[in-house]
């Protein structure tokens, strides 16, 4: 398979620190794959050096073109949806309200009411929550409604950074139920970055294991499983 | 009870105005947390440009309109080139930019128009309006209609639109605007060009009442200090009816409390500041904002 996204030599740095040197990595075109790591890693500034939202050096390619140094804005109407780390949720605006929001980026208007209605599908408590303010839902229902915003893109690429943060395990495995139907019923592409690497791997078909600002290590998830080291360090068995 | 009636219209009427200015505040004030000290000389500048096209024999309702897409413009222009260059600069930059704005304008409009008064005349009739024993201004009462028609536009613009929702986005979170794809650099300068439009609507309808000279809304903008800290600086709706609570204060105290009158009617708008921000800092319907740190 082609990769839809691949980065060489990607360096990003906020003000005078570097925090990646040097990263490659790929997402297969229709596979889900997980960058993992430990706090501090660099996982969630990979994420937005691909979104243009740091400083960055290097190549990045998506879907054969170049987009290093594009703004943010541009990269959304190219179908890459950023789910951001914390989930970026507009509160004093409706679940409706940030779902329109979502598709804002997407170059033909006729079909929203088809996206609302395939986005409730994934997710029907948002249906039922539709007119209430985004910053009323629960941590799980903000996660959902972050994915679902980024769904109403009908992006290519979808960015997950770290939706299990902070969520009960069982609403956890919700999502990333969803995340596996809507890659497969819909074949978007996603990165994801995870600490739940147990998780990350059960969900991804590729993994990369990230450490102050490199990739150390890189190999289908199945694989990576059964590396001990891994094993020891980020599953905790 | 007629003259008590007769000032609470008259008292909406400019308080329908200072509640434009204060709307026109707000909505800068929330999409960039700047206070746009320039607001009232911005609508100053629109007005004698509704003048100068009036004056040229254009039928009052074109200059009106006209002047409304020319302040839009350059509300757009001054975000673009004043504001835009510190964007991000510590809030007292931002505020001097603003009261530099402010001075070049008055400046701008004394060199071009001099400081002489200069009538600014109504679209609506002259002669009262009568109804029994209460006689209102026809004016007092259009400015009312106007300013109920703008306000509604706006919200209609805000609630319903797209482009109104992502400047409602772009206002509340930057990031997640981009990363939507809303180019949140042109909904500020959009929401600079609004408020423009706004202030110009409010300072056609104070002319013909105050008339024009290049320092007629520095009382005005004061008022709408008032009104905007009275309803909330985070609640446009609470800055309009700040704004009509405002008007109506100020002209009933002005006529029943024989010591004011109307030489220190704007005190009585300082006094109302302070005790807002003593007694309810955010305002009747404002929130506290909280920033985590």
């Amino acid at each position: 398979m082609a990769a839809l996204l691949a980065a060489r030599g990607l360096t990003a740095q906020y003000g005078w620190t570097r925090v990646l040197h040097g990263v490659d990595f790929a997402v297969e075109a229709g596979g889900i794959t997980t960058i993992l790591g430990a706090n501090g890693a660099g996982k969630t500034t990979t994420l937005r050096a691909v979104c243009g939202m740091v400083r960055t050096a290097g190549e990045i390619v998506f879907d054969g073109r170049s987009i290093a140094g594009r703004a943010t804005e541009d990269l959304v109407r190219l179908g890459i949806a950023h789910v951001p780390e914390g989930r970026g949720t507009f509160v004093n605006l409706t679940v409706e309200e940030n779902l329109r929001l979502g598709a804002y980026g997407r170059n033909r208007r006729d079909g929203l009411a088809d996206g609302f209605e395939s986005v409730y599908a994934y997710f029907p408590v948002l249906a039922s929550r539709k007119r209430q303010l985004a910053g009323t839902l629960s941590g799980g229902e903000q996660q959902m409604l972050a994915v679902a915003r980024g769904l109403m893109l009908r992006p290519r690429l979808l960015l997950l950074d770290e939706p299990s943060l902070g969520l009960a395990p069982l609403v956890v495995r919700e999502i990333f139920r969803i995340v596996r139907t809507i890659n497969r019923e819909r074949g978007v592409s996603v990165l994801l970055v995870e600490q739940n690497a147990s998780m990350a791997l059960s969900l991804a078909d590729h993994a990369y294991l990230m450490e102050t600002g490199r990739m150390v290590q890189s190999g289908p998830a199945a694989q990576l499983r059964q590396n001990d080291a891994i094993r020891r360090a980020y599953l905790g068995y | 009870m007629d003259i008590l009636i007769q000032q609470v219209i008259s008292g909406l009427a400019t308080g329908g105005i200072y509640g434009s200015v204060a709307l026109a505040l707000v909505m800068i004030y929330q999409a960039t947390d700047v206070v746009n000290y320039a607001q009232g000389e911005m609508a100053m500048f629109s007005t004698y440009l509704a003048w100068t096209m009036i004056n040229a024999g254009l039928p009052y309702w074109l200059a009106f309109f006209g002047t409304l897409v020319l302040s839009f413009v350059g509300g757009v222009l001054i975000e673009r080139i004043v504001i835009r260059p510190v964007e991000g600069a510590p809030i007292l930059t931002i505020v001097i930019v603003c009261i530099g704005l402010l001075v070049i304008l008055n400046s701008v409009a004394g060199w071009i128009y001099s400081y002489i008064q200069k009538p600014f005349p109504s679209p609506f009739p002259a002669r009262p309006i009568k109804i029994g024993n209460v006689v209102f201004g026809a004016h007092d009462v259009g400015a009312i209609a106007v300013t109920l028609i703008v306000l509604a536009l706006l919200y209609v613009f805000f609630r319903f639109t797209t482009l109104g929702l992502a400047m409602r986005a772009a206002a509340q979170n930057p990031a997640s605007s981009r990363l939507c794809g809303i180019r949140v650099g042109w909904m500020l300068a959009i929401g600079w060009g609004l408020a423009a439009l706004v202030g110009a609507v409010a300072g056609m309808m104070v002319a013909p009442i105050v008339f024009l000279d290049p320092n007629m809304m520095a009382g005005i903008l004061i008022y709408a200090f008032a009104s905007a800290t009275l309803g909330g600086f985070t609640s446009p709706g609470g800055a309009v009816l700040g704004g009509l609570i405002v008007g109506v204060i100020e002209n009933i105290v002005g006529t029943y409390v024989s010591f004011i009158g109307t030489e220190l009617k704007l005190t009585v708008a300082l006094a109302l500041i302070l005790v807002v921000l003593v007694f309810k800092p955010s305002g009747l319907f404002g929130r506290v904002a909280v920033h985590r740190v």
